[in-house]
């Protein structure tokens, strides 16, 4: 696998600089769950994605006000990166009615209509499907859209993968399939799961033009799905992205981890993609020590302010539990 | 003929662990001996699923298959891609083969990826095929309520597996019934969906090591002027309504649970309401068309005349499961609406 290199498409003034001031943010939002988890504010799983932040940042900068994304499990950070906000987000994750479900979602069960989040999902792979089926109703209704999907290198064993990669190449549809290989799937790991560990030749198996990046790269991300939003709003049909990354903390709140060692985790501490943006942006000039020091203090209180809102937000009242089963017509 | 004649006989059972004196387990513990003791016995059955080897504190997402890869091997308890399509036919067709597959969903909601091996091919091959082929397909998950886990990690699906001929379906309760019958359900030779309850796992009870034959109900609770049937979860919403109705309205509440829900025992059902004349049925599933309907009609056709009341149904309400826990309380029956609903039966009555 090769590191992109910068090119012209990339500006680090601009996706760069952005880029990281989202970064930042997703890290300090992801980095509260276990705590909120651990006071018992979060029920059922949630599922941090800190370590990950470039490959929903990169694949955010590259989309447009239309275009749709679905999302998985370990779906914060897809949302946030898409311009969801982290009051209502957190509100979500919380249960409060102020959440974007009002409660009856969250965690993995984050949908926004007007950003085309057409949900985080607690079934692996679903989401396949789905952007799928968005790309879909973009031809049919002569639009450019795309769809992003993402997902782990656990759901690219889904059978549904198959499935849809062949859909979409023979109908040309805009899906960019954004596969976040973080080397496990809960407890198990890719060496274990697959036998061809480069997970881009599925996609060059059924006509799906595919890519590998470097996941810990904001810009390598940005410039493949840049690429692949131009190749399916042009009518070229789907792309595969697969991205090297990797997840700090454990698989959900509580994991024991005995499946990996405190050394590999390290290892992949030392690429951070915070740490290597900053360093890089400083490099070029656009981007001081100071400037950063701002973005985490301003990453630090809109989380904080998310946070406040989430905990002031009410809990649902238990009429709500039977509405928007069906359309209701008064 | 009655559609709830079919019973399993627990005699295929190997017998050589179960001559040991009864202790008291966790529910998840009383599966996990009871996985061993099958791994032990049984040389055709093995164990496959997601995460059952290395996840926790070894072994699965509550435990039940903890250590086991660490006695056997990984030859017979195996880690699997997440694949549930593939999972579920394949072990049909291990199962056709002449295997006894235990496979691990990690949540109920997952087995719909699988329902075609589900319900194309496991439950149709005997039939379909003329009776050449046993499928002794073992397919362990979880299902329900109470712990937050939402929409798509806590439905109850037994109704609809119930709903299916061919299937087994089996709803063990406490400890000791889920020992004895994830022992018959690896010795039956008929697919069997085996669904553990995710806020039971760590509720502790005596295990005596037997097989439990399907088709037996197990009244949990002598009673003589009302009958409850629940299972799972709901069962022990209806115990502590039981004590409720003792205690503050002088009602002696008969409880059953059916422990099967295919084969079930409408005899033990029907024994029951002739003597008290009531009855109530309690269930997590969603209440329309759910398994309580089945009871209910069974017994209004079998005993109407042994009936003082109508009989009442309580169950989930026609919603998805909520995630906030006001809500996930709302939809599902709670003890106090079990005790009201049987103070309603009682009030129902037509000839005092
Ligand atoms: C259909 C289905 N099977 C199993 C699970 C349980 N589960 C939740 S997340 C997960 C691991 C997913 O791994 P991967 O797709 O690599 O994503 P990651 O968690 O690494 O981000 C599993 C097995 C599920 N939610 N849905």
């Amino acid at each position: 696998m090769t590191t992109q290199t910068l090119t012209a498409h990339y500006d680090p003034a601009v996706q760069g600089f952005t880029g990281l001031a989202t970064m930042t943010m997703i890290r300090a939002f992801e980095s509260r769950m276990p705590l909120l988890s651990e006071e018992g504010l979060i029920r059922g799983s949630t599922h941090p994605s800190v370590g990950m932040e470039a490959v929903a940042t990169g694949v955010s900068l590259a989309l447009g006000p239309r275009d749709t994304i679905a999302s998985n499990h370990r779906g914060h950070a897809h949302c946030l990166a898409r311009g969801s906000d982290p009051g209502r987000t957190m509100a979500e994750i919380l249960g409060r009615v102020d959440g974007y479900g009002q409660g009856k979602g969250g965690s993995m069960h984050i949908g926004v209509k007007e950003l085309g989040i057409i949900g985080t999902n607690g079934i692996v792979g679903a989401g396949i499907g789905l952007a799928t089926g968005a790309a879909l109703a973009a031809k049919q209704q002569g639009s450019d859209a795309v769809a992003v999907v993402y997902f782990g290198d656990g759901a690219s064993n889904q059978g549904v993968l198959g499935e849809a990669f062949n859909l979409c190449a023979i109908w040309n549809l805009a899906v960019v399939f954004v596969c976040e290989n973080n080397h496990y799937a809960q407890s198990a790991s890719i060496e274990e799961m697959v036998a061809q560990p480069d997970l881009s030749q599925r996609g060059t198996a059924y006509g799906v033009k595919s890519v590998n990046v470097n996941g810990m790269h904001l810009d390598a991300v940005y410039e493949a799905a840049a690429e692949a939003v131009a190749r399916g709003r042009a009518g070229d049909g789907p792309t595969l992205i697969v991205a090297d990354t990797y997840r700090y903390l454990g698989h959900m709140a509580g994991d024991t981890e005995i499946y990996r060692s405190a050394d590999e985790v390290q290892e992949w501490k030392d690429k951070d993609p915070i740490g290597y943006l900053a360093r890089a942006l400083e490099q070029q000039g656009v981007l001081t020590a100071g400037q950063f020091a701002q973005l985490e203090a301003d990453a630090a209180r809109v989380v904080a302010e998310a946070e406040a809102f989430a905990r002031n937000s009410p809990y649902p009242e238990e009429f709500r539990a039977g509405t928007d089963v069906y359309e209701e017509t008064v | 003929m009655g559609i709830a004649t079919a019973t399993t006989s627990a005699a295929a059972v190997p017998a050589t662990s179960a001559a040991r004196p009864a202790k008291p387990m966790a529910l998840w513990r009383a599966l996990n001996t009871a996985l061993h003791d099958i791994l032990e016995d049984t040389p055709e059955a093995f164990l496959l699923g997601e995460d059952i080897t290395t996840w926790g504190t070894g072994g699965g997402i509550y435990g039940v298959t903890k250590k086991l890869a660490d006695d056997f091997g990984r030859g017979r308890v195996m880690d699997t891609p997440i694949s549930e399509e593939v999972l579920i036919s394949a072990a049909v067709g291990a199962a056709m083969q002449g295997c006894r597959p235990i496979l691990e969903i990690m949540y109920s909601d997952f087995t719909f990826l699988g329902f075609d091996g589900i319900i194309n091919q496991a439950a149709k091959a005997r039939y379909m095929f003329g009776g050449q082929f046993d499928v002794p397909f073992v397919l362990r998950t979880n299902g329900g309520s109470g712990i937050g886990k939402a929409g798509q990690h806590s439905q109850s699906l037994e109704t609809l597996f119930a709903h299916i001929p061919g299937l087994e379906v089996v709803v063990p309760a406490t400890a000791g019934d889920a020992y004895g019958l994830l022992r018959t359900a690896v010795a039956s030779n008929n697919p069997t969906i085996f669904l553990e309850h995710k806020n039971l796992y760590n509720d502790r009870g005596p295990v005596s090591f037997e097989p439990i034959p399907f088709g037996v109900a197990r009244i949990a609770r002598h009673g003589t002027d009302l009958t409850i049937v629940a299972t799972q979860q709901m069962l022990k919403r209806s115990l502590e309504a039981a004590e409720v109705l003792q205690e503050q309205h002088d009602l002696s509440a008969e409880v059953i649970d059916p422990r099967t829900l295919f084969p079930f025992d409408m005899q033990t059902v029907i024994t029951s309401v002739k003597k008290t004349r009531h009855l109530v049925v309690a269930h997590e599933a969603v209440r329309d068309y759910g398994w309580g309907a089945e009871f209910v009609a069974q017994v209004v056709e079998e005993a109407w005349n042994d009936l003082d009341a109508p009989p009442r149904r309580l169950g989930g309400l026609r919603t998805p499961i909520p995630y906030s826990e006001v809500l996930e309380n709302a939809v599902i029956p709670s003890a106090n609406q079990i005790v009201a609903t049987a103070l309603a039966t009682r009030r129902d009555r037509q000839h005092v």
